[in-house]
């Protein structure tokens, strides 16, 4: 895929963040929020960072692969799917709708391309991604494997035996992010559950700790993957920490958990769509 | 007095190490197989794999529900991956990562599971899964495999290296009767009808079809003529097979080493109930939690040996 400037990129952000909101809204179901926090981070990693085809195979040989472990955020992973060829943008209309492709969270059933692991269930998708970067190891296939996992997913155990087992295997070929956007369906993390320093406990389990501070700006978080990638294949997993704002882009859902799983009224949607300039065309 | 026996043994061995040794086969002929194992390498008989192939295998510590990702994971890439636990921590512990890791995305996953039923013995109840047949075979993709002796499990576990999709293969403990031949043909969903009989059927999974075999032998003493199908699949289930010898016996028996509710013998009371009533006796775990014990005084205590086989066959003779 032809690299495409920051200017481009931002305009795909924004679209982005259109077809979260149209997508939510006409269904009246699904979880806006922490996907237009993560418009940046999706739109960095499949129009720069990864090295893929969107002609779509299981195996993903020789091909960088990404997961979704947060698989609420299945609308905007869907919209960067579309967009940069996957399957037709036209598709997002079936989002959540009966004998759709796009189901309320990410499936393999129904063959949608891009999706290599059902995810919804939280505390998975770190073990599963471990296990297709070793695949590649064995393989001799020196492509990456990317994850995002969220915040309040780091609350599900199985998250921390997989942090322990990728520091043993020393699986250097694996960048993980979190979505570090401090909110959670019933409030934010530290009053939910606390989850108190997660640069000094990811750095305790033997991890690199790649911190991104600014993950709704755009260079920022370019700028961010890519030192990720300098410090993959140096015998640590990587991880970074993407510090983000949940419903980014739009001026009343921003940084409240409220917009986590609520879709907008019309009212609400017209005003969040004036101020989201539609460049590539809504679906 | 001494019975006659259809099948007979003259070597014990655990079903776990028919799995080990067929891994091993596996590995040997296939290098996309890999092996993981959540602490319990010597008791799933997985030494022998991870000694010869030691980059194809790994130790995931006590970490059940990670094991069941990574699994999932290295089949993207197309590695076969072998998780091996004891039952009850392969699947009660994982049930929701089995299921949506595995089962709902359709991963060529092996699930390889030791220590099932009651005949774990004397770790007791903590330990002896009596649920997991059940829990399995709901989830849609999945294949559900219970073999009953040594040569049978080693049989059982090349033909899943073979098939493409996610399994759930039982096995277990104790020394068992060797009572199949070491070359036989595994087809998986294809019933194995052992000994052909008129009045009855005895329709066994596990270390029970050797109950059966013994319990043949108790009736036929006494001139009951019972027909044994060793139900080595339990899903898909062989309904053809079920259906064309309760056409001919009129009545049937249910033998496993699990919960009545949930286990083979409701699997066949499905079948026979949509396609065939007929009066069906439940061999099993009758709603309850084992116990520590020696097997065979646990299969005594429990009701599940060939004794209560015979009881069973002629409950459901007397209602035919």
């Amino acid at each position: 895929m032809e690299k495409q400037s920051i200017e481009q990129l931002q305009k795909i952000c924004t679209q982005l963040r259109r077809d979260v909101l149209r997508m939510v809204h006409a269904v009246q179901s699904g979880h806006p929020g922490a996907p237009l926090g993560c418009a940046e981070f999706f739109v960095s990693l499949y129009f720069d960072i990864l090295r893929h085809d969107p002609n779509f195979n299981m195996d993903g040989k020789d091909e960088d692969l990404f997961f979704l472990s947060n698989g609420h955020l299945s609308a905007g992973w869907y919209s960067v799917l579309a967009r940069s060829g996957y399957f037709p943008v036209e598709e997002l209309k079936t989002f959540r709708k009966i004998n759709s492709r796009l189901q309320g969270h990410p499936a393999t059933e129904e063959g949608l391309p891009g999706i290599r692991v059902a995810s919804g269930s939280l505390g998975q998708g770190l073990s599963v991604a471990l296990g297709a970067a070793q695949a590649k190891k064995l393989n001799g296939d020196d492509k990456l494997v990317y994850i995002l996992l969220g915040d309040g997913e780091l609350q599900e155990g199985q998250v921390w035996e997989a942090a322990m087992y990728a520091a043993h295997y020393g699986v250097d070929n694996l960048i993980a992010t979190i979505d570090y956007n401090g909110q959670q369906i019933d409030g934010p993390t530290e009053k939910v559950m606390d989850l108190k320093n997660l640069k000094a406990k990811w750095e305790a389990f033997g991890w690199e700790v790649n911190e991104i501070k600014d993950g709704n700006n755009l260079e920022a978080v370019l700028e961010g993957l890519k030192k990720a990638k300098s410090l993959s294949g140096k015998g640590k997993p990587v991880m970074n920490l993407l510090y983000t704002e949940m419903g980014y882009g739009v001026d009343f859902m921003v940084g409240t958990h409220k917009w986590h799983g609520s879709p907008p009224s019309d009212e609400q949607l017209a005003d969040a769509l004036g101020q989201l300039e539609e460049t590539l065309g809504d679906y | 007095m001494s019975l006659d026996l259809k099948f007979t043994y003259t070597e014990k061995k655990d079903t776990r190490s028919g799995f080990g040794d067929g891994f091993l086969e596996a590995g040997r002929k296939n290098p996309n197989i890999v092996g993981l194992c959540a602490d319990l390498i010597g008791s799933l008989k997985m030494g022998a794999f991870q000694k010869e192939f030691p980059d194809r295998f790994f130790q995931t510590g006590i970490a059940e529900a990670n094991m069941i990702g990574l699994a999932a994971g290295m089949t993207i890439g197309g590695k076969i991956p072998f998780a091996g636990t004891f039952a009850n921590f392969a699947t009660g512990r994982v049930y929701d990562q089995i299921r949506q890791s595995v089962a709902y995305s359709d991963k060529n996953v092996k699930i390889c599971a030791s220590h099932a039923g009651l005949t774990l013995g004397e770790d007791g109840a903590t330990h002896q899964i009596l649920e997991d047949l059940g829990m399995m075979k709901m989830l849609p993709h999945m294949t559900v495999i219970n073999p009953c002796d040594y040569n049978q499990t080693k049989a059982a576990t090349l033909a899943i290296a073979e098939h493409e999709g996610p399994v759930y293969l039982r096995f277990g403990r104790p020394s068992w009767p060797i009572f199949t031949p070491a070359d036989q043909k595994f087809e998986i969903g294809k019933a194995w009808k052992m000994i052909d009989g008129k009045d009855v059927t005895i329709f066994a999974t596990g270390h029970l079809v050797w109950e059966a075999v013994v319990a043949e032998a108790m009736l036929r003493e006494e001139g009951i003529h019972a027909e044994v199908i060793n139900i080595h699949t339990i899903k898909p289930l062989d309904e053809e097979a079920i259906m064309e010898s309760v056409k001919k016996t009129g009545c049937a028996v249910s033998a496993e080493e699990h919960q009545i509710n949930g286990g083979l013998g409701d699997s066949i009371a499905q079948t026979l109930s949509r396609h065939n009533p007929a009066p069906l006796e439940y061999v099993g775990v009758n709603d309850s939690f084992g116990e520590s014990g020696t097997p065979t005084q646990l299969l005594e205590k429990y009701g599940l040996n060939a004794e209560n086989i015979v009881k069973a066959a002629k409950k459901a003779l007397a209602r035919k």
